[in-house]
């Protein structure tokens, strides 16, 4: 099944996909660990919704949801649980 | 100052000993590490905290003498920033002896990143696995020798904050030798074919301190900033140099001949992949995150906490300022009388002249005495509690918390962080802006960064408030001068916001750039830390230049109230031509000289402008009773006091900063904007009051 990052509710787990998303922005994502295949959880929000807070390698990195739309996850067997 | 050229002209001659760069991730821990080798042998006293201008220093260790240079935090070689390039220029051509690479051990593969890269640029790393403490207690267990051998590089294991690791890390670095065969990443046999390719064709002449392979990999990639600064540093095109072009174009096709395409993702994914198979190899166990640090930072986020969780702080910060500062500002202002009695009839004795003596007692003694016990405890209070949140990791929430705001401003998320800095001092503030990628984002930080209140202009806003806002003393009166002044500062953020959004629908139009902020999880704050650093690096650094400002201020106040001319004192003339300006803007001349003439340190507005008072009348005493007589003397009321408010909330930045923006922007029309934009905000907020004020009768 695939959807965004902006769809994932919170506390579930998915792993990356593909990055729609331009030159630079596209690497800064990956050099922060948002390598296809990565497990990553949404853990929570700003007040106002937007921005999200990721874990992805044991740090936990805000983006904006104009990103995180353009981030593909998948959930695979195993995935779906909170880490 | 531009910290790129600045690092590389740091080169150390051999004679002095060792060069040892520190490198790392941001939140690692890496100026903990810094100070706790250097201690205070550092050169920079720049402000910390964020390290944006890279600080040096030095230790000796058995005998021999170390040269330390601590680059700022990056997350990549791939530069995103200025801070990153800075980084990336020292580390790859900075020629260190040793590069220590700092890591948090709790997230050791996304730190084993920007190693890795490291690796690739020299083999001469040193890894320094920090925050172990942080770790366990987290339930990940590192194994720093298995580390070191996954990586065939040493290592060491750290808690930096409590102290240790400091003998193993300093031994490591005595007895360094080139490792025999360091473990760099290897990518697929194609794109391995292809670097070595490149890499024969660059001339070895030119090469001297330029990692080859590295400049190989660049050159495939295409990266033009990397390429750039490689040529900037061997002097030549390496491009046009005979065979490179060539060599580069036939290796591009044959690696896409065998389905390599997107050539810099591939880079990354196998940097990441490796990363991940060393992790694999010594972290155990662990939870990613931790559960009650989750918990928190849920509440803290939560709709209805985030925004008044932050009111509350800042107000608590306010009190604690305002109520702590008040006995040692009296104690301090009585010491300055005193040394001021003193100093007068010791010069009476030695038959110093009167005007001589008066210019200097009433003139410079009096301004700066004033400076110093207005300033000093609240700045000794204030400093150290913001930089212990700092220390905390709770401004990256902040910044999350507020980034809506900044986004639908048209501004970066991370102007909230310059922002915050702006609260301690604009300048560093304006030179904080650094860490914002984009330029145009960068621009509006800059330019709005004096919008927010500096700590030179607090103890103005905090006499104001406690002269003429709050009802009551006591316990109460500091409760109600610390909300009072939590709204201003939230008015100031809210300026900021519409100022932020007026540029980048005029003359700064643009999209938002992505915003990618890190949330390091929250740390118990080293307060022995915070303290030195907050009280030598930022209060003596700030009340110097306050006190080297205030003392010729007051002697040219001094020389103008009493040197005539034409009918009246010079001050008066100035007060006279100033008047109907100030007045229509709900003031007078008086405080309008005073704000001109506190254009180098706002600290001065305020003794200024009482000095321009008594010089017509008596001098009082400098307390805040015969302050307040003076003020109602000349006219003040609540209204009047409302629209200096605002003008000392918002106006011309101090000279400092207004250098600084000339410095960093380049440019003198950007330095103009940033002088009227606040001025132009000031000047119709306290017009808009003063008309308001005159309706009702006030």
């Amino acid at each position: 099944m695939e959807k965004t990052l902006l769809a994932l509710p919170e506390g579930v787990r998915a792993r990356v996909g593909a990055l729609d998303i331009p030159g630079e922005g596209k690497r800064r994502l990956m050099d922060l660990g948002f390598t296809p295949g990565t497990p990553v959880e949404c853990l929570f929000s700003a007040p106002s919704g937007d921005p999200r807070a990721y874990l992805v390698r044991g740090t936990v990195i805000a983006l904006r949801d104009s990103e995180s739309g353009a981030v593909k996850v998948t959930l695979g067997a195993g995935d779906g649980l909170p880490l | 100052m531009d910290s790129r050229s600045d690092l590389r002209r740091r080169r150390v001659s051999p004679s002095q000993g060792l060069t040892v760069a520190l490198a790392g991730n941001p939140n690692v821990g890496k100026s903990t590490v810094f100070n706790g080798l250097t201690g205070l042998h550092q050169h920079t006293g720049n402000w910390t905290g964020k390290t944006v201008v890279s600080a040096q220093g030095t230790y000796s260790y058995r005998g021999r003498e170390y040269t330390v240079v601590d680059t700022p935090g990056a997350y990549s070689l791939r530069a995103a920033s200025g801070e990153e390039e800075a980084a990336r220029d020292y580390i790859v051509f900075g020629g260190a002896d040793v590069t220590v690479v700092v890591c948090d051990a709790s997230c050791l593969e996304r730190n084993l990143n920007l190693l890795l890269q490291i690796m690739e640029v020299t083999p001469r790393v040193l890894v320094a696995v920090n925050l172990m403490d942080q770790a366990q207690s987290r339930g990940i267990e590192v194994d720093v020798p298995a580390l070191s051998r996954a990586l065939g590089v040493p290592a060491v294991a750290m808690s930096a904050r409590r102290g240790r690791g400091f003998r193993e890390l300093k031994d490591a670095v005595a007895s360094y030798s080139t490792p025999p065969s360091p473990r760099l990443p290897r990518y697929s046999d194609a794109l391995e074919a292809a670097i070595e390719s490149v890499e024969r064709a660059l001339p070895r002449d030119l090469m001297g301190s330029v990692p080859s392979r590295w400049a190989a990999l660049r050159l495939l990639e295409g990266d033009a900033e990397a390429v750039s600064a490689v040529n900037r540093r061997i002097g030549r095109e390496l491009v046009l140099e005979p065979g490179v072009a060539g060599a580069i174009s036939s290796a591009r096709a044959r690696l896409a001949a065998s389905g390599v395409t997107a050539l810099r993702e591939e880079v990354i994914a196998s940097i990441y992949r490796r990363a991940e198979a060393v992790a694999a190899e010594c972290v155990r166990g662990g939870r990613e995150y931790d559960l009650r640090q989750l918990r928190l930072d849920r509440a803290l986020t939560r709709r209805a906490m985030g925004i008044p969780v932050m009111l509350l702080l800042l107000s608590l910060i306010f009190f604690i300022t305002i109520k702590g500062a008040d006995y040692p500002s009296g104690v301090l202002m009585r010491c300055s009388e005193w040394v001021g009695d003193e100093l007068d009839s010791a010069l009476t004795a030695l038959g110093a002249s009167d005007p001589i003596r008066e210019a200097l007692v009433l003139g410079i003694w009096r301004v700066l005495g004033w400076v110093i016990s207005v300033m000093l405890p609240p700045m000794a209070i204030f400093f150290p509690l913001f930089t212990l949140l700092e220390d905390l990791g709770y401004l990256p929430r902040v910044a999350f918390d507020l980034d809506s705001g900044f986004r639908k401003a048209g501004a970066c998320g991370k102007q909230c962080l310059t922002m915050a800095m702006g609260f301690g001092c604009n300048a560093a503030g304006v030179v904080g802006c650094r860490i914002i990628d984009s330029p145009r984002e960068r621009l509006i930080a800059q330019l709005t960064n004096s919008l927010v209140p500096c700590n030179g202009r607090f103890p103005m806003l905090i006499t104001l408030i406690t002269l003429f806002f709050v009802g009551s003393g006591g316990p109460w009166g500091t409760a109600e001068a610390a909300c009072v002044l939590t709204l201003l500062i939230a008015l100031s953020v809210l300026v900021t916001l519409a100022a932020s959004k007026f540029l980048s629908s005029t003359l700064l139009r643009g999209k938002p750039s992505a915003l990618t902020l890190e949330l390091p999880p929250f740390r118990p704050p080293n307060v022995p830390e915070v303290l030195t650093r907050s009280l030598l690096d930022r209060t003596l650094f700030v009340l110097g230049r306050a006190a080297a400002v205030a003392a010729p201020a007051g002697l040219i106040i001094y020389l103008a109230a009493n040197v005539h001319l034409a009918g009246g004192t010079v001050l008066s003339h100035i007060v006279g031509a100033l008047d109907p300006l100030g007045r229509a803007l709900g003031m007078d001349g008086v405080i309008l000289a005073a704000f001109i003439l506190g254009l180098p340190a706002n600290e001065t507005v305020i003794p200024i402008m009482v000095m321009a008072y008594a010089a017509s009348g008596t001098l009082a005493e400098c307390d805040l009773a015969s302050l307040r007589s003076i003020l109602a003397a000349n006219g003040w009321g609540i209204g009047r006091a409302v629209c200096v408010t605002l003008f000392a909330l918002f106006h011309w930045p101090c000279a400092t900063t207004v250098l600084t923006i000339r410095r960093e922007t380049g440019s003198l029309k950007w330095t103009l904007a940033a002088l009227v934009l606040p001025t132009a905000v000031g000047a119709a907020l306290s017009f808009l009051a003063a008309r308001i004020f005159e309706i009702f009768g006030i």
